[in-house]
């Protein structure tokens, strides 16, 4: 077995383990690491396909951004201390069976379909051609993903700070005292 | 070239390798003796209360998406940096336009004081 | 054996299915969105690994695959907005009690 296949097997088996913690594991973080995990991997994947500038773009957006948004969405919403919260609904088994029956069907006609390596070198200089690509052939592709991204963030920020008036400070939450405190408090007011 | 990051897997692993072998001998050589004074949260001499997952203010939520959306503008001047020379003038009117438009984004912050903390 | 193409694609495959597990049996809104990422990703190798092994002298998949990412960071900063949103209104976020929209 050559290299590229031992690193193909490694990168695969890491995926595909932290996929399945991702959406198995009952704490919602340990799912979020493992999604850090699992992203790095298909990093290395597009190493392993010569998508140089993809990588670097997979590890500053997905590694290093999207997976910070979740973690922070985790910590704002989940009590994470809260255990005997059930962590799937009742359609286990029929997402069992819909995910494997996909999953049968695209590996049956994987199998079937005859594809047509090419058997050109890879071209070289891939990261100027896709900067060329993206200013000539896709140039509107480009601007409109500007767009795109202006329209999200003026709606997400339109969405998450529906609570707070420009420019107000927000009171700090009260903090429980312990409980020992608690009835010493008690015993002083009363 | 993807040869070169065969370093970067050596790098992997050693670092991974390392710190689990630093973790193991410690496992093997430290004495075990828990009671539960040792076992609660050191704060420095205070008695720890309350649970450690609190729950944050929003803003660190807008912040965060601030930073996704200017991430992915950062990722688009890549390849235009690398392409630039043999595009000239029209690559440079084309990326002013896809920066002010976001520019915009970010000045919808700004009049809404999203870019100060309190 | 060597690896090539149809290792990538059945990798792919296997992770998006994951994927679509998770979407359909997670409670949680962010594990939602988390397996929905999964099958971003698993979009994306297939993208690539099609530009590297049946058109090397072109680099378009590496370009869609590009767009895939910029809209998927796009998608997830609205989405947790919105799941936020919810966690004020409902005081959680179990994607099985926000039946808002149900007619």
């Amino acid at each position: 077995m050559d290299t590229f296949s031992l690193a193909f097997f490694v990168l695969a088996f890491l995926i595909v383990a932290s996929a399945i913690f991702v959406v198995s594991s009952k704490n919602i973080f340990h799912s979020a690491i493992f999604l850090i995990l699992a992203l790095s991997g298909v990093a290395g994947l597009f190493v392993m396909l010569h998508a140089y500038f993809l990588a670097a773009a997979q590890v500053l957006i997905y590694v290093g951004a999207i997976s910070v948004l979740m973690i922070f969405a985790v910590m704002l919403t989940s009590r994470i201390a809260d255990k005997e919260i059930r962590h799937t609904n009742e359609q286990v088994g029929i997402g069992l069976l819909i995910s494997g029956g996909l999953l049968a069907v695209i590996l049956y006609s994987l199998y079937n379909t005859p594809f047509t390596i090419s058997d050109q070198p890879i071209a070289e200089g891939a990261g100027m051609t896709l900067g060329r690509l993206l200013l000539t052939k896709f140039v509107l592709p480009f601007e409109v993903v500007s767009v795109l991204l202006l329209a999200a963030l003026i709606g997400a920020i339109i969405i998450a700070r529906r609570d707070t008036k420009t420019g107000d400070s927000v009171p700090p939450r009260p903090i429980p005292l312990p409980k020992s405190l608690q009835q010493a408090k008690g015993e002083s007011e009363s | 070239m993807v040869s070169d990051f065969a370093a970067v897997a050596v790098f992997l692993i050693v670092g991974v390798g390392f710190v689990l072998f630093t973790l193991l001998l410690s496992k093997i050589f430290r004495p075990s003796d828990p009671n539960p004074i040792k076992q609660s949260t050191y704060e420095c001499g205070e008695e720890p209360f309350g649970p450690s997952w609190i729950q944050f203010n929003v803003r660190f939520y807008i912040f965060a998406l601030m930073f996704v959306i200017f991430d992915v503008e950062a990722i688009f001047l890549f390849p235009w940096a690398i392409a630039y020379q043999s595009l000239g003038l029209f690559a440079f009117v084309e990326m002013l336009i896809f920066i002010s438009i976001l520019l915009f984004g970010l000045a919808y912050a700004w009049k809404k004081g999203l870019l100060k903390w309190y | 054996m060597t690896v090539g193409l149809p290792h990538f694609l059945a990798l792919s495959a296997i992770v998006f299915c994951i994927g679509v597990y998770g979407m359909l049996t997670r409670r949680n809104a962010v594990g939602v969105l988390m397996s929905i990422e999964l099958m971003f990703n698993a979009v994306n190798i297939t993208l690539v690994a099609f530009a590297h092994y049946i058109t090397p002298q072109d680099v378009t998949g590496q370009v869609v695959a590009v767009f895939t990412i910029a809209v998927a960071a796009a998608e997830a900063t609205v989405a947790l907005a919105i799941v936020l949103l919810i966690y004020q209104h409902h005081k959680g976020i179990d994607v099985d009690n926000v039946n808002i929209m149900k007619w």
